[in-house]
């Protein structure tokens, strides 16, 4: 789990209601399956994205006018990337009840948006594409590829991709070596293990990643006990949240500062870490530098 | 030597006088039973001395801090209270608690005079057992042995023979009368006027919030007395065995 | 004073236990020696700034709670009179989740137990109020239910209130407590408290002994019932609430601990104060050695263990004293 939990929003919709928007979803519905039969494909008009990972892919390839509202977190300086671009939209909150009453003609949302608002969208006749959290840098082109392709947007998507991926082959060609050994550490003593986006930044940016030393593959735990043995070079926390939580408490504890010769990065891995966006190349050049600052102090 | 000096004890709940100036005396010698009806003020009129209600007028014992006090007098109440499953000889230590500094554990003397308490009370034999498991009126002899165990020159005990059988009231009777005969005093109310008759000195007859009379048993349990303030006829009579009180009839 | 010997014995042997149990699979003698001697290695660091503070804050939290435990017993003469049963715990996590949500506890590190012992003051102050001297298990407990479920219900506001994404997941912490990962940070800023609060709570003894016989007779006795119940409000505040405002609330410590060792010595209530404070540092100790030991990488909460031991027996406890509620 990325340390990100979106704010949900229960929606219940009243029967009456319910009864009285059936009939034109009805209608909805027909018109949408008319206009998705092959050949007479066309641009979606007004498209809403109720997730903070589909609202940055939509703000980088959506034409003008086509993308109506994003989700509230879009607007949040804290989570997200493109908080200039996405503040030009109005938000929404993730509801069904208020998508619904935007009348969207698709809905791009995440495969851990509420099932609920989910299935009572599409039961309202309006289409929802469901992007699956990026693991991999290889997932960003991908990503990038099914919103070129949701948005009718494939050629912007194509050109984009070819720039991620030129961008990634020089990485991937500019491996230096030595490879300090770092570890992340989020929020409960998460971290994230070489299978997952956090990973490969570490990777592609010339760390050495200590959480597959300790058997962790994709995200997972790793006790304050073991992070302190593993003994890291550094150590990257994760962001600082608003307000005060127990579950940072292993961020500040005493034990990472008492630790001879390891360096604490603090609050590294924040926006350019979330979401499988071009984005994510920021993360890696930030990380690259705290590298070559090690090397020369 | 004066060991209870009350003068114009008064006591009011509203504007209700519970104990309206009483004033008392007891001597070293004196074994006296406070007497009188149910509501009377005898529970009220020992809190009070004590000062363990607040009153008006003046009680040599009220006017002491409360660690001498507790040299000077011992208070049996007439509640039973034993909070917990502790030993008889734990609970009649805790009349040592006044005399221990703090944190110190009894001493040889301590644990002589607990000892003589327990076998005044004829408690050697129970001694190991647990006080809350014992009958009514054991645990009522633990507590008067714990009541000597404190050691002082005046005991005020609240109805200390209620609930015990002849054998133990008559026994506590003859302790308590002991204890005075030693140079002690003693303040016990009383329901028992026979027993009261026979083995006190002096009787303080209460009601109403006020003393009514005052005096050795034979002055006070009169026969107007009694219809005064018990509303009961009785007789009295001293004989070769000492003297007889029995109450015959209500008015 | 047997007792008292197999007590420490025991804390003693829990604390080293405690020491050696952890996610690192080093020899109990290997980590015990970087204890002792700084090697360099963060086997040291692990020892001294991780697990050290952590068996430190089981023994202090354990004493405090049983200690309070059997002083408020002993005053109310009520076995059934536990900080965590009756509310002045969660009181307690409600002023700590207070002082840390609004920001104070970042203001000074003072803040966070003072804003506990601040709560558990109203709340143990309320409590023997409402139960009034002599502390009917009616009105105990259902004073408790009444604090507890205002307390509980107030924290699981705050945190789901804060702009914090991660607070309202630790309702769980505050309700059933944990020692996870706690520093000599929480160490030093509960300890101040702690200690004045056991200070005040091992003077109790005497008064509380007399209390066997009932407030009239322990007042003769030369007790200042007064002073006594000012010294028990304050001193349990103090202990428990800085307990709680580092490890959450964790219950029924000072309802078992005292209920056990009562026996054993002779159920004078002032020989029951250290009895219980070593008992409660046992009781504590082992159950976090029990959490780290079942399931090493869930942080399984301090409360679930004392409530699989403490549940029957405070059902046991109140069929006993079942008579009191006819």
């Amino acid at each position: 789990m990325a340390p990100r939990i979106a704010p949900r929003i229960l929606v219940s919709v009243p029967i009456s209601n319910h009864i009285k928007h059936s009939a034109r979803a009805l209608v909805c519905a027909l018109t949408l399956q008319l206009m998705l039969l092959p050949g007479i494909a066309r641009a979606q008009e007004r498209v809403v994205s109720i997730n903070l990972c589909t609202d940055q892919l939509a703000l980088m390839l959506a034409a003008p006018g086509q993308l109506a509202s994003v989700s509230r977190l879009a607007h949040d300086p804290d989570s997200s990337a493109m908080v200039a671009q996405a503040r030009a939209l109005p938000t929404n909150g993730s509801g069904a009840e208020e998508v619904f009453l935007l009348r969207p003609d698709l809905v791009l949302a995440g495969t851990y948006t509420d099932p609920a608002t989910v299935s009572m969208l599409r039961s309202l006749g309006i289409p929802v594409e469901l992007f699956a959290p990026a693991t991999a840098i290889s997932d960003v082109p991908k990503r990038m590829a099914q919103m070129g392709r949701a948005l009718n947007r494939s050629a912007q998507a194509d050109q984009m991709i070819a720039q991620f991926n030129a961008a990634i082959a020089r990485l991937e060609g500019d491996q230096a070596s030595p490879r300090p050994r770092a570890a992340l550490s989020y929020v409960n003593s998460y971290s994230s293990g070489p299978g997952s986006l956090a990973g490969d930044i570490l990777r592609l940016a010339g760390f050495d990643n200590v959480a597959a030393e300790a058997g962790l593959q994709n995200v997972g735990k790793i006790p304050l006990e073991t992070l302190v043995m593993l003994h890291p070079d550094v150590i990257i926390l994760g962001r600082n949240y608003p307000g005060t939580a127990r579950a940072e408490d292993n961020l500040s504890h005493p034990a990472l500062a008492a630790l001879n010769g390891t360096v604490i990065a603090p609050e590294l891995t924040d926006k350019d870490w979330i979401c499988g966006t071009p984005v994510v190349l920021n993360a890696i050049n930030a990380m690259r530098d705290l590298r070559l600052r090690l090397e020369n102090s | 030597m004066s060991l209870l000096t009350l003068s114009d004890l008064t006591l009011m709940r509203a504007t209700r006088p519970v104990l309206s100036n009483i004033n008392i005396t007891i001597k070293a010698g004196e074994f006296v039973g406070l007497i009188g009806p149910n509501g009377a003020g005898k529970t009220t009129l020992m809190r009070a001395a004590l000062g363990l209600l607040p009153s008006q007028g003046a009680s040599n014992l009220a006017r002491l801090p409360a660690p001498l006090r507790a040299k000077a007098c011992a208070w049996l109440p007439q509640q039973r209270d034993i909070a917990w499953p502790v030993s008889v000889e734990t609970l009649v230590a805790l009349g040592r608690i006044p005399h221990l500094p703090r944190g110190q554990r009894p001493s040889t003397a301590d644990q002589a005079i607990i000892d003589a308490s327990l076998g005044r009370m004829g408690l050697h034999p129970l001694r190991t057992r647990i006080a809350t498991a014992l009958s009514g009126g054991e645990q009522a002899r633990a507590l008067i042995a714990r009541a000597l165990a404190q050691d002082t020159p005046l005991l005020m005990a609240d109805e200390p023979i209620a609930g015990l059988d002849p054998a133990g009231q008559i026994d506590t009777m003859k302790v308590f009368a002991d204890l005075a005969a030693n140079g002690r005093a003693v303040l016990a109310s009383l329901h028992d006027l026979g027993l009261a008759a026979r083995h006190c000195n002096r009787l303080l007859l209460l009601d109403h919030g006020r003393l009514v009379a005052d005096g050795p048993p034979h002055a006070v349990l009169t026969e107007h007395n009694m219809r005064q303030v018990f509303g009961v006829t009785a007789h009295f009579e001293t004989t070769p065995n000492g003297p007889v009180f029995q109450p015959l009839d209500t008015l | 004073m047997k007792v008292a010997l197999i007590l420490i014995a025991l804390c003693a042997g829990l604390f080293t236990l405690s020491l050696v149990t952890g996610f690192t699979p080093v020899s109990a003698q290997h980590s015990l020696a970087a204890l002792l001697r700084d090697d360099g290695t963060p086997l040291t660091v692990v020892m001294r700034e991780i697990r050290l503070p952590r068996a430190l804050l089981a023994v202090m939290i354990g004493a405090s709670l049983g200690l309070a435990g059997a002083a408020m017993q002993g005053y109310l003469r009520n076995p059934l009179a536990e900080p965590g049963l009756i509310g002045v715990s969660a009181a307690a996590g409600l002023g700590a989740v207070l002082t840390l949500q609004t920001g104070v506890a970042a203001a000074f590190a003072l803040a966070l137990p003072l804003g506990a012992l601040t709560s558990a003051l109203l709340a143990v102050g309320l409590i023997l109020a409402l139960a009034g001297p002599r502390g009917s298990s009616l009105t105990l407990i259902l004073a408790g239910i009444a604090v507890s479920a205002l307390a509980s219900a107030l924290t699981s506001l705050v945190l789901n209130l804060s702009p914090n994404p991660f607070a309202a997941a630790e309702i769980v912490f505050w309700m059933l407590g944990s020692l996870a990962d706690r520093s000599f940070n929480h160490v030093w800023i509960a300890l101040p408290f702690m200690a004045l609060g056991w200070v005040l709570l091992a003077g109790l003894g005497r008064g509380l002994d007399a209390l066997t016989l009932g407030e009239d007779a322990a007042a003769a006795l030369g007790i200042n019932l007064n002073r006594l119940r000012l010294a028990l409000v304050i001193g349990t505040a103090a202990s428990v609430g800085a307990a709680t405002a580092v490890a959450g609330a964790i219950g029924f410590v000072g309802l078992v601990v005292p209920h056990v060792l009562r026996r054993f010595v002779g159920a004078r209530p002032s020989a029951l104060l250290w009895a219980s404070a070593l008992g409660g540092a046992a009781m504590v100790l082992a159950a976090d050695i029990a959490v780290r030991l079942l399931l090493p990488d869930r942080d399984l909460k301090l409360g679930v263990l004392m409530a699989l031991v403490g549940a029957p027996l405070f059902l046991h406890l109140i069929y006993k004293t079942r008579a009191e509620f006819r």
